[in-house]
């Protein structure tokens, strides 16, 4: 099941686990994508703390993490290619993340929730 | 003699035509001729000197490239068109102005500054010599209003008449390897024999109006000055031809950066002087006198304490205007603009630093939590294509 945050991160979460990303919605304001500023393994992350930076052509802009947790693993493919978020933001997460309090998905929105709230 | 371009006549047509514009100034922002043509076109729209502009119509990735390899169209309509005339115009436009246009030819352009008496810059310009005593100032639209009241106000006791045409004009740039073809091609306009960094009157479309082989990109290319009708038949011709892609200023900043071209508000302002950005050659300092010339001259020869330096990241961490620069832990400047280049592939910046550091010093950026190794070189990172 797939949670969306009103900065415009989403995390798909599988048991355990959550990969963060940021939503076609957002990719597609930001325009080309360039760089994407991401943490370390074993960094810790706090929901509504910034956790990097995805940049377009002319701003970086924050990414606000939805959950708290550890991060197990970068998408390194962004390093060298920050646009393949561009080209399919749901597929090409930025982290993955163990949770570290699963009662935070309450206070963020389900798919249908985010759409209307973009429309 | 060229007596000057005159649109006072059409004035009241041009804005009947776009009523609409007269209410945007009452309520919201300014926009230009195009702003229809913008808004067909889906372009991302953006306020900018109290105009309505377009930043992007597809990416600015593409829309840079396509100036590059090809051709594209700027709407630069917001920028200020200011006439000097009368019989001291030389006289004056040489005391506001640091670069030397005694004996000027006719319709030579020259780039320079105006400067405020502590060296400080009011504004970067170019000025057009149109007639004998007649001079056409282009300044940056953000300054208009303030660039106009300096020139009024410093024109007491010349021979001299003020003409803010800005808003009888409007413009396009049209940008690119293969913009001598598609301004000759798509808009019958012979531009060949047009020598870089001059212009030309055109009568055509039932109007006389400026073409100049300026621009503002790296690449060789035109600027159109026309009353609003005409400018959007040209943008009109161009699109319609398929020969130029239109571009917004979002590219517009990423194609002047990779050249070093500096950007009035980040790279001179009123605390940032043509010394110490590097512009020192825009300034003649063999004239008798201009407004700022002898705090330049001080500065020039003492040597500025702060100057404009270019910045090579080793890696691909983006620098944006304000990152502090550091060496050996020491704050030794700030980022004035940033970007991760296109045409080029890496990430570059321009700082204002301490004139201590030499091309080939290595320093660090700070980037959000933390800092990234860079080094010292030019400010021009991808070489001009003019054709002088």
């Amino acid at each position: 099941m797939t949670y969306f945050s009103e900065s415009h991160e989403y995390v798909r979460v599988e048991g355990e686990f959550g990969y963060i990303g940021i939503t076609d919605f957002a990719q597609k304001e930001l325009g080309n994508i360039v760089y994407v500023d991401m943490p370390e393994v074993d960094d810790e992350v706090t929901a509504g703390d910034d956790f990097g930076a995805v940049e377009s052509v002319k701003a970086a802009n924050d990414l606000i993490s939805p959950i708290s947790g550890i991060v197990i693993e970068v998408n390194e493919a962004l390093e060298d290619h920050p646009e393949l978020i561009n080209q399919d933001a749901n597929s090409n997460w930025i982290i993955k993340v163990k949770l570290s309090d699963p009662s935070e998905l309450e206070n963020l929105m389900d798919e249908e929730a985010y759409n209307a709230s973009i429309s | 003699m060229n007596e000057g371009i005159k649109f006072n006549s059409k004035k009241n047509e041009n804005i009947e035509q776009y009523e609409n514009y007269k209410y945007y100034q009452l309520t919201m922002n300014k926009r230009t001729c195009l702003y229809d043509r913008h808004a067909q076109l889906g372009a991302f729209m953006q306020p900018f000197a109290g105009f309505d502009m377009p930043i992007q119509y597809t990416s600015i990735i593409e829309e840079h490239n396509a100036v590059r390899l090809h051709c594209g169209v700027f709407d630069v309509s917001h920028m200020g068109e200011v006439f000097v005339k009368g019989n001291e115009a030389e006289k004056f436009v040489n005391h506001i102005f640091t670069n030397d246009i005694t004996n000027a030819p006719l319709f030579q352009i020259y780039y320079g500054m105006m400067l405020y008496p502590e060296g400080g810059t009011v504004d970067d310009l170019l000025v057009y010599k149109m007639g004998n005593q007649e001079f056409l100032l282009v300044v940056n639209a953000a300054n208009i209003d303030k660039d106009v009241a300096w020139i009024k106000q410093n024109s007491e006791g010349f021979d001299v008449q003020i003409d803010d045409e800005s808003e009888n004009y409007s413009q396009l740039a049209i940008q690119g390897p293969e913009a001598e073809k598609a301004v000759e091609e798509a808009l019958g306009i012979p531009c060949h024999e047009l020598a870089f960094y001059t212009a030309k009157t055109r009568t055509q479309f039932g109007e006389t109006f400026i073409v100049s082989r300026t621009g503002y990109t790296g690449e060789d290319g035109f600027e159109i000055y026309a009353s609003h009708k005409l400018i959007v038949d040209l943008w009109d011709k161009l699109l319609d031809s398929k020969r130029v892609t239109p571009c917004g200023l979002g590219c517009r900043d990423t194609l002047r950066f990779e050249v070093g071209l500096p950007l009035y508000g980040d790279e001179l302002s009123d605390t940032i002087t043509p010394v110490m950005a590097g512009l020192s050659m825009f300034c003649k300092f063999d004239k008798p006198e201009f407004i700022g010339k002898d705090a330049i001259s001080k500065q020039k020869e003492e040597g500025p304490t702060s100057r404009l330096r270019g910045i090579e990241l080793e890696g691909n961490a983006i620098p944006r205007h304000g990152y502090k620069v550091l060496q050996d832990g020491k704050v030794v400047g700030e980022v004035t603009t940033g970007y991760k280049l296109i045409s080029v592939d890496k990430s570059c910046a321009v700082a204002l630093v301490d004139s201590s550091l030499k091309l080939g010093d290595k320093v660090e950026i700070q980037i959000r939590k933390k800092t990234f190794p860079g080094t010292i070189v030019k400010k021009k990172f991808y070489d001009k294509h003019y054709k002088k």
